[in-house]
């Protein structure tokens, strides 16, 4: 479903993802994990076709992301790592929204909406603007909202950042309840090691834009001979702290100063 | 087509939902129409113009929808910081219906603003040669809207930060409205600022909406809407093309 071979990008001098070649198959959710900086951002949003590649190829569901880069959209979902809601509307008008850009008919619209907002228990407030919303409902209707065109593939770019523990668990438990039920692909990055083992079928480490392992939460137990997903994680990676920015954007931004770039 | 027309939808309710920022956007050209309008009107007066409040509105209204179409370049970088940009720019949508859906937008409530402070003119005193010739201004109202909004955008998309984009508007607001012979006539004026009052684009849209409410004409009706429609033409090319580029 998802296809990358030798993906690398370059920002002038600095290279933040090293030819990383994968596949995720049909069906399957899969974890991306590695420390700050390590080029997990940096691949999603090539994998999203926000970032063009320096080089490389990515497909999803057989499409080539560059070359058909619209016809490529419409087979994902995105949550991002940052919101990424219109506040001032509400959650209504947010779906509808994305249902119309994606260029879905009226009806299949309307009875979708209601399906997903039932699903993540925000039907009652769909009339309320996102601003009134708490952090786990903003994160709730994200996902409804990225899985209101029935994408083949689902992104979820650190998708548990900031909510409590029920809200982690219940999010888990819909992803987990949908990826059964629509058959949908997962791709998840996240911090935490515990979420990963539970929900993800197969995991591939990242780290200096390289990937450095791959496999399910088991195989990498075995390989590392450690007894957590997390042991593991800390013997692939080191322990030593990474520097990174408050955001993306902040992290791009830095990097193109470092650079004396001027855009 | 539906994309453009969501987009338009959007920017249109925001504004209607934000009655501050109506009410306060209008605050300030109404300021400039009394001030000045009632200040200048004696010595205008006396140098046989005619009254100053007739050849003032239009003035003041072509700023207020310069101001308000080119809020639209805010509105971009507002949705860049809170995120939602993001969202239209990975929709399987051409940029360009993305660009065109907010400048429309952007252009709407200019002319909305535009036809507001008409009514605060007309409340102030200012009367119009012909109920019919507020159709016509109005076109010229949707001539200055149009690009200016796409200006915005255009903006909006090359200036990430919030405080750069103030500056730049500023900068280019301030000069071209003053300039634009909106507080004065562009007759009998130095050689040098008549050459800089007859590249600034807002002198057009000026002679336009005065040409058409009071019949006063510095230009004529068809250099004024040719220029501003090939104006419109230009800034919503480089907007796309500016907006094409985004990266985030």
């Amino acid at each position: 479903m998802i296809r990358v071979r030798n993906l690398t990008k370059t920002f002038k001098s600095f290279t933040a993802v090293k030819g990383i070649s994968f596949d995720v198959e049909q069906g399957e959710i899969f974890a991306f994990l590695g420390p700050n900086g390590a080029g997990k951002t940096t691949t999603i949003k090539m994998l999203t076709t926000m970032l063009n590649p320096s080089s490389g190829a990515i497909e999803l569901d057989g499409i080539d992301t560059v070359r058909h880069q619209m016809a490529a959209r419409k087979k994902f979902g995105i949550v991002f790592q940052d919101p990424s809601l219109d506040d001032q509307q509400t959650a209504y008008e947010n779906m509808e929204l994305h249902g119309i850009l994606y260029g879905m008919p009226r009806k299949l619209r309307i009875e979708r909406i209601e399906e997903l907002l039932t699903l993540f228990e925000l039907w009652d407030r769909r009339k309320d603007f996102v601003k009134q919303f708490s952090g786990g409902m903003k994160r709730r209707l994200e996902i409804a909202r990225g899985l209101l065109h029935m994408p083949k593939i689902f992104f979820l770019d650190e998708p548990t950042l900031g909510l409590d523990p029920q809200s982690r668990s219940q999010l888990w438990t819909h992803v987990k309840y949908l990826n059964e039920a629509e058959n949908t692909t997962i791709f998840l990055t996240t911090h935490y090691m515990d979420e990963a083992e539970r929900v993800a079928h197969r995991i591939a480490i990242i780290d200096h834009g390289e990937l450095i392992a791959q496999g399910t939460a088991a195989e990498l137990k075995a390989q590392t001979e450690t007894d957590s997903l997390e042991g593991a994680f800390l013997a692939l990676t080191g322990t030593s702290l990474r520097e990174e920015s408050a955001n993306s954007n902040e992290q791009m931004r830095e990097v193109a100063q470092m650079l004396g770039s001027s855009r | 087509m539906n994309a453009i027309y969501i987009l338009w939808l959007r920017e249109v309710k925001r504004y209607v939902r934000s009655r501050v920022q109506i009410i306060f956007s209008l605050a300030q050209p109404t300021f400039y129409l009394l001030a000045f309008g009632f200040g200048f009107g004696p010595v205008f007066e006396k140098a046989g113009e005619g009254s100053y409040l007739q050849f003032l509105a239009p003035g003041v209204v072509g700023m207020t929808v310069l101001l308000s179409s080119m809020f639209s370049g805010i509105a971009v970088l507002w949705d860049r910081q809170f995120g939602f940009l993001k969202e239209t720019l990975v929709a399987p949508v051409p940029r360009i219906y993305i660009m065109i859906g907010r400048t429309l937008g952007g252009a709407t409530i200019g002319m909305v603003q535009g036809a507001l402070i008409l009514l605060v003119c007309m409340i102030a005193g200012f009367r119009p040669q012909h109920w019919i010739s507020l159709v016509s201004a109005f076109g010229f109202v949707a001539m200055i809207a149009i690009p200016f909004a796409a200006l915005g955008v255009t903006l909006g998309s090359m200036i990430k930060d919030m405080e750069g984009l103030n500056l730049a508007s500023n900068f280019l607001v301030m000069p071209m409205f003053f300039l634009s012979g909106a507080l004065y006539p562009l007759s009998h004026l130095s050689t040098v600022l008549s050459m800089i009052t007859h590249i600034d684009p807002l002198s057009y849209g000026v002679d336009g909406l005065r040409g058409t409410l009071v019949g006063v004409w510095h230009f004529s009706y068809s250099l004024d809407s040719f220029l501003l429609c090939s104006l419109a033409a230009i800034f919503l090319t480089t907007g796309a093309y500016f907006f094409s580029r985004i990266e985030i």
